[in-house]
């Protein structure tokens, strides 16, 4: 119940930002029509629907390590935390109350970004459903890296970590906007040791039905899905602790 | 009983002592100032006896709990209004209330008095529906201070109540903290001596993390030997400076 209460208040903040909001959400959506536009002009493989969707949902979800980012780097810096430290709201409450409300954004955002891409001709199949699905893991690596973030920058530091290193990081190194193949070398390899073109590799199985190939890329999201989870975890109890 | 009894309390950060063997009791339902100059030690005081930081030795006793062993108890027995302002910025200021009342576990009915009555207590009435971010300083300082005493805290941490507030807003903040004389113990830090001999029954000067005197205001003024207040803090400051 204490939780909930807690949640619900983050969950407020967030919405109630409505430039964050609408930027977050916005401009997936803005770069999904932009490249489907390029694409009916230039025809590009890597930008047919199929392939463009899954990789612009995965790059939507870093807006949501900033969300979260921000808001804890805020509420650290407000001292409404040292408040809230002295109540009886437990380590477990904070760590839940600040990702569990941002779980549903993701959630929704990966269903807006899905239902223009069906509006620009992806076909519609259960897989969308089971897309949608295999994003949650996808959304705790974010969300996690969010609280991770959160726990050690200021606002200003989560803007230019969150806000511009790792959205870049995510898109350069997911295979969406260009086939890693291209550049290769130790550029290719530092990708694949990350997370983000597996993700998107692993959604673009899942839309094209390819269940058998979302391995070992489920594997890797969940990996560090988990790792950036215990870290984040375990860096806010020591932020909580220095207090 | 007394609500506070401190017993060498010391902080060290590395090679920096912040509190050094603080010693004193504070009687149930004063009202008491920790006063100092910059980096007297009055914040990690209250940070140590709120349960936010870990003294390095010794320990305190809040209304018979210990701050290193009881720690749930002493947050259900306290509340704190630290030195930045520290409310929800998004929230309005009814939802503040009502989200220290929910982390608070009150049924419905209870937040709905608990609100009317910090509100009336508070005077917040005119602002109930603007956001907590929106409001100048001194409207975020009373309805900081109204979500400390959401709780019903027996003892309330004040960390520089009256900071940066006009002169208007901060009478009015006295007279609130005068209302609550004998009902809940109050520990304040605060820069200004007027504010601290108008409001205590008792003050403890600190100066470099150690305790140099606690007493009245007329106490410490004769100990002194000085008219004013002001003056007597600083004969005692400086004078150990010596």
């Amino acid at each position: 119940m204490r939780m909930l209460t807690f949640a619900k208040r983050n969950a407020k903040e967030i919405l109630r930002d409505p430039l964050t909001v609408a930027f977050g959400l916005g401009f997936p959506l803005v770069l999904i029509l932009l490249l489907s536009a390029i694409q009916a002009n230039v025809p590009v493989p890597l930008f047919e629907i199929e392939r463009l969707a899954p990789g612009i949902t995965v790059f939507g979800l870093s807006f949501m390590t900033l969300f979260s980012a921000t808001l804890i780097a805020k509420d650290r810096g407000s001292a409404l935390l040292q408040r809230l430290y002295t109540t009886p709201l437990r380590p477990l409450d904070f760590i839940l109350g600040y990702t569990v409300p941002i779980l549903p954004f993701a959630v929704a955002q990966s269903v807006i970004c899905y239902a223009v891409a069906i509006a620009l001709g992806l076909d519609v199949t259960v897989n969308i459903l089971f897309a949608i699905l295999f994003m949650i893991p996808v959304s705790v690596l974010f969300i996690a890296l969010g609280l991770l973030f959160g726990s050690v920058l200021s606002d200003k530091q989560v803007g230019g970590i969150c806000g511009a290193l790792l959205t870049n990081l995510s898109a350069w190194l997911s295979g969406t906007w260009f086939e890693l193949e291209l550049v290769g070398g130790v550029f290719r390899k530092i990708a694949y040791a990350l997370p983000f073109v597996h993700a998107v590799e692993m959604e673009r199985a899942v839309i094209a039905g390819n269940f058998a190939e979302i391995f070992p890329h489920l594997w890797w999201v969940l990996g560090y899905a988990a790792a950036a989870l215990m870290l984040a975890v375990l860096l806010f109890l020591r932020q909580m602790k220095k207090q | 009983m007394n609500a506070i009894r401190i017993e060498g309390l010391t902080k060290r950060y590395r090679d920096v002592i912040a509190v050094d063997t603080l010693s004193l009791t504070v009687e149930e339902g004063e009202v008491f100032a920790l006063l100092g100059i910059n980096g007297a030690g009055k914040t990690t005081t209250i940070k140590m006896l709120s349960c936010l930081t870990e003294p390095t030795e010794g320990d305190a006793y809040l209304l018979g709990k210990s701050i290193r062993r009881d720690t749930a108890d002493v947050k259900s027995l306290i509340a704190v209004s630290p030195q930045e302002t520290a409310v929800a910025p998004g929230l309005s200021v009814r939802e503040n209330l009502a989200l220290m009342c929910g982390i608070h576990g009150f049924t419905k009915e209870k937040r709905e008095a608990k609100i009317t009555e910090l509100t009336a207590l508070l005077g917040l009435e005119s602002v109930m529906a603007r956001r907590a971010g929106k409001l100048s300083g001194g409207w975020q300082r009373r309805l900081s201070i109204a979500m400390a005493l959401i709780s019903e805290p027996r003892i309330l941490f004040l960390d520089e109540p009256t900071l940066g507030l006009d002169v208007i807003a901060r009478s009015e903040l006295w007279d609130m903290i005068r209302s609550l004389k004998g009902r809940v113990t109050i520990l304040l830090t605060t820069h200004y001596m007027e504010e601290a001999e108008a409001l205590s029954d008792r003050i403890a000067i600190m100066k470099d993390g150690k305790l140099l005197l606690c007493d009245t205001a007329d106490a410490i003024k004769a100990t002194a030997g000085t008219q004013s207040f002001e003056e007597a803090f600083v004969r005692i400051v400086k004078g150990v400076a010596k």
